[in-house]
């Protein structure tokens, strides 16, 4: 694997992979020495144009705990105050050895550009392009259905007949995008629960189906129910009129969550807005899968960089001994 | 003085051969067998003869952004285009609200040769859309502005358009807009459709063009005034231009030669030299544009040429700045799009290339047809060749082209502006003979 | 490519047994006995072991599988590798005796990288190494406890083992 920039390209078999691998990745953080000499004298990069401390210490915790060296680069958006460009960045990163670049970019595509430019010879991790995709999270979410549903039998599973409901602004998540891509592409069906405003307005291509109304999606008993983040800034700019509203129509709250099928699963990428798209009772019930899709995004990320970092580097075959 | 010229063997307006001898800056007399001694020939056997063309739409940058292109380069860039004309427009730095920035750009023009450049005047004061900028002093200028234009900008207050539409009734003046909603398209990176729900880039919707154009149509019908509006892009724009034109509205409309080609799906990659404004269409679009030139719906082509420096493209796509060179490529994207596929032939390119633009423009001495006594604008083309065309064909000071790399049909050999040479044997000229 | 079959299924039995019996007797009984196979053969051949040694010593004897695939230090040679699953019983290693078990035998590093991986999961009292097949060639100061056979070979030749369980067939054959 020579990028991970995106699910939509991902094939099913290269998704599995990547979560069979997590399992191991996984397994070896439960022992007393979690960690592994597999990264030793590779360089990770974690160039992080948007504030994201929770995403960049996963990456960190990864790359360390396969032994690689982390360098953390914070660098300004260009598209605000004109800075140093990507590709100045890019390749004073390339002159300084970075082996991988996990990158974190208010511009859709921003890791496409870092990736095809040849600017860099490094592999690129996107950690989140603006509003287009955010694979890791999509990678470790399906990670955690999977175990969630079959435990210790998840290896080469893939979630052929799962439902799985999105809910939130999906026009504005990268989140919602990967995760439509990756479950189709690993059998689920996907069903986005949005108000009109917060929904591309083509998606007739999309594998999933659009449904206003949350409880009319939520009455099919999905296995999975996946709450977005709402920023209160789309407020202002007349997507929805008021938090409460919102909370009301497409909020997961008490009485949603207890209508919800035995075994179905509550999960969240956060930071949460508890009492806005999501209850305290959700959060905190046995289906929440929130702290787990934390430590689950430490193995996904672990099997990531293993696989673009610790193979021959030019192979696409990826295959066994 | 500009020498005489003996053109032997070419295809008038792709039809029947002919000799044309140019003296004194005029075309003197055609026929067969022509010659006169001491006279340069130049054999135009197989090649097509166009008057000049005239581009409406050109981003020259000069004053204020000489990193991206000058009027001596800019000017080199459409000569090799085969343009012996182009219209300047205003978005520049000072923006070219006053007499005295148009009167200099006519004098960088006359200095530089290549091309007549005829400066467009900015309608509002600084582009701001806020009060009238002294559009009549510029017409009266040495410059005798005739277009005014806040290009890049929309002129969105609708009291303001009014007024401008009215204004420039009193001397032959046209208002070209550029028509673009911007409360519907904040932030916008590229058309929104099924490529922009799948890229995660702001939509620029097709309603936000096509819902000042209709507003505009009917604003100029009220005040009965000339409209044009530049570089359409959508099918539902076409539309509403044919239902203006039916109805008697003095509206013209313009379309580039990459909307004639181009579509949103090459914004995949996110390849920022497919970010323009207006963006990329669907194929649907494109096709209406095509049938809306063909069918006089759309009167001309118009280049919208416009130079960016290399960092402002090698970027992630928000970062980018809109727009493409469009001058050395124009003639042949048209020849590809329309020619090639049956929609037009070559004497509807000079009506579209050449006469249409330079009568909207009130342009004087241009546009005008391959005949005894016009002035001697002419582009000989070869239509038979193909290539792929590299920054080697581009001439300005900016090589953000979409077409590098791209396969495209024909070659300007030829290109004489007011009886002196400036493109020969398809190479641009350095020292002009006049 | 001619091959030849170096060990029938009556001799990897007999070799299997004799370890077995070799097991029992240098640990002096079954006690603190933990086999951990590499896969994947190396798996196959510990649970084997493990049932051999049980019918003898009338005791059963935890067995699980040591992937070594993180620990290596030749993977940037190769395309990437799958790791297979690591499963330690359920007592753990520490203070016991591991006999780590795999198939071949060769530069010595799958050992030396099971060695570090053993590292991180606890700390055995002992380690011993029981093998099927030593080909030589060794690259590295390791040597087996337990040896099946000693198969002298060229670096160009390639020793295949196939188990029933695994491969549907079962044989050790060398091939030029």
């Amino acid at each position: 694997m020579r990028h991970l920039l995106d699910t939509r390209t991902l094939d099913r078999a290269t998704a599995v992979r990547i979560l069979d691998v997590a399992e191991d990745m996984s397994d070896t953080q439960s022992r007393e020495i979690k960690k592994l000499p597999t990264l030793r004298g590779k360089t990770v990069v974690n160039l992080f144009f948007e504030d994201s401390t929770r995403t960049r210490i996963s990456f960190e915790a990864a790359a360390k705990r396969l032994s690689a060296d982390v360098i953390n680069f914070a660098a300004k958006g260009s598209s605000v105050s004109k800075g140093e460009s990507l590709k100045d960045t890019a390749q004073t990163l390339q002159a300084m050895g970075a082996d991988a670049v996990v990158i974190r970019h208010p511009a859709s595509g921003a890791p496409q550009t870092l990736a095809t430019s040849g600017w860099i010879s490094a592999g690129v991790v996107n950690a989140g392009d603006g509003t287009h995709e955010h694979p890791t999270q999509a990678l470790l979410d399906a990670f955690t259905i999977r175990k969630r549903r079959f435990g210790a039998e998840s290896r080469g599973r893939d979630l052929a007949g799962i439902t799985v409901v999105i809910v939130g602004d999906v026009l504005h998540s990268r989140v919602a995008r990967s995760n439509v891509w990756l479950l189709a592409t690993l059998g689920a069906e996907v069903t986005l629960v949005s108000p009109p405003t917060l929904v591309p307005q083509n998606v007739s291509l999309w594998p999933a189906k659009v449904v206003y109304d949350l409880d009319q999606a939520l009455a099919q008993g999905p296995d999975a129910v996946m709450m977005l983040r709402i920023q209160l800034e789309r407020m202002n700019a007349a997507y929805f009129p008021t938090e409460r509203e919102y909370s009301r129509r497409w909020g997961l709250d008490a009485l949603r969550v207890a209508g919800l099928p035995d075994g179905s699963i509550v999960m969240h990428p956060g930071p949460m807005n508890r009492g806005l798209e999501i209850s305290s009772e959700a959060a905190d019930s046995p289906r929440s899968t929130v702290l787990e899709q934390v430590t689950n995004g430490v193995s996904i990320r672990m099997a990531v960089l293993y696989l673009l970092l610790a193979g021959e580097r030019d192979d696409e075959r990826g295959g066994d001994q | 003085m500009s020498e005489t010229l003996v053109i032997t063997g070419a295809q008038l307006l792709g039809a029947e051969s002919a000799d044309i001898i140019v003296e004194n800056g005029v075309i003197s007399e055609i026929g067969a067998g022509l010659s006169r001694s001491g006279a340069r020939v130049i054999d135009a056997a197989g090649l097509v003869a166009l008057p000049g063309l005239v581009d409406l739409h050109t981003h020259l940058r000069e004053p204020g952004y000489e990193a991206s292109e000058t009027i001596l380069t800019g000017t080199r860039a459409a000569a090799a285009g085969g343009f012996t004309a182009v219209f300047a427009m205003p978005n520049t730095s000072p923006v070219a609200d006053t007499a005295g920035v148009v009167e200099q750009e006519l004098a960088l023009g006359e200095a530089a040769g290549y091309a007549t450049v005829q400066p467009i005047g900015a309608v509002t004061v600084g582009q701001k859309g806020e009060r009238l900028a002294e559009l009549g002093a510029m017409a009266t200028s040495r410059a005798q502005v005739r277009v005014f234009s806040d290009d890049g900008f929309c002129v969105f207050d609708p009291l303001i358009m009014r007024r401008a539409l009215e204004y420039v009734k009193s001397f032959d003046g046209v208002i070209a807009q550029h028509a673009q909603d911007p409360r519907l398209t904040e932030g916008a990176q590229m058309n929104e459709g099924t490529v922009s729900a799948d890229l995660g880039l702001a939509g620029w919707p097709a309603v936000a063009e096509e819902s000042i154009i209709a507003r505009d149509v009917l604003l100029a019908e009220h005040v009965g005034s000339r409209l044009h509006v530049c570089h359409l892009s959508t099918a539902g724009s076409v539309d509403i231009i044919r239902w203006a034109k039916k109805r008697g509205i003095n509206v013209t409309a313009e379309v580039t030669p990459h909307h004639l080609l181009l579509t949103d799906e090459l914004v995949r990659g996110y390849d920022a030299r497919y970010k323009v404004n207006p963006p990329l269409r669907r194929e649907e679009d494109v096709l209406a544009v095509r049938a809306g030139l063909a069918d006089g719906t759309i009167d001309i082509v118009a280049t919208d040429h416009a130079p960016h420096p290399s960092e402002n493209k090698a970027c992630e796509w928000q970062a980018a700045a809109n727009g493409m060179v469009g001058l050395e490529s124009a003639l042949r994207v048209v020849h590809q799009s329309m020619v090639q596929t049956g929609l037009i032939g070559w004497e509807d390119v000079a009506r579209v290339m050449s006469a249409a633009p330079a009568r909207i423009g009130r342009l004087a001495g241009h546009g005008t047809p391959l005949e005894v006594g016009a002035p001697a604008q002419i582009s000989l083309y070869d239509a038979s060749v193909a290539g792929v065309f590299t920054e080697s064909d581009l001439h300005g000071r900016s090589v953000n082209s979409p077409y590098l790399g791209r396969d495209l049909p024909g070659r300007v050999e030829y290109t004489v502006h007011g009886g002196v040479v400036t493109v020969a044997g398809g190479a641009v000229v350095e020292e002009l003979n006049a | 490519m001619s091959a030849r079959t170096v060990l029938h299924e009556a001799d990897i039995s007999r070799a299997l047994t004799r370890i077995a019996h070799e097991i029992l007797e240098s640990n002096r009984g079954a006690e603190n006995l933990v086999l951990l196979g590499i896969p994947t053969r190396g798996v196959t051949l510990a649970r084997r072991l493990a049932t051999v040694i049980g019918e003898i010593a009338q005791t059963s004897v935890p067995v699980g599988a040591l992937d070594v695939t993180m620990f290596r230090d030749d993977l940037a040679q190769h395309p990437t590798r799958s790791p297979r699953p690591t499963d330690i019983p359920s007592g753990g290693i520490d203070g016991c005796t591991v006999v780590l078990v795999d198939d071949v035998l060769f530069s010595g590093r799958s050992i030396r990288a099971a060695l570090d991986a053993l590292q991180s999961i606890g700390r055995p009292a002992v380690v011993r190494l029981a093998i099927l097949v030593d080909r030589g060639h060794r690259e590295l100061p390791i040597r087996p406890d337990f040896v099946g056979k000693n198969i002298p070979s060229s670096r160009q030749e390639r020793v295949n083992v196939r188990l029933i369980e695994d491969d549907g067939a079962e044989e050790v054959t060398i091939e030029a």
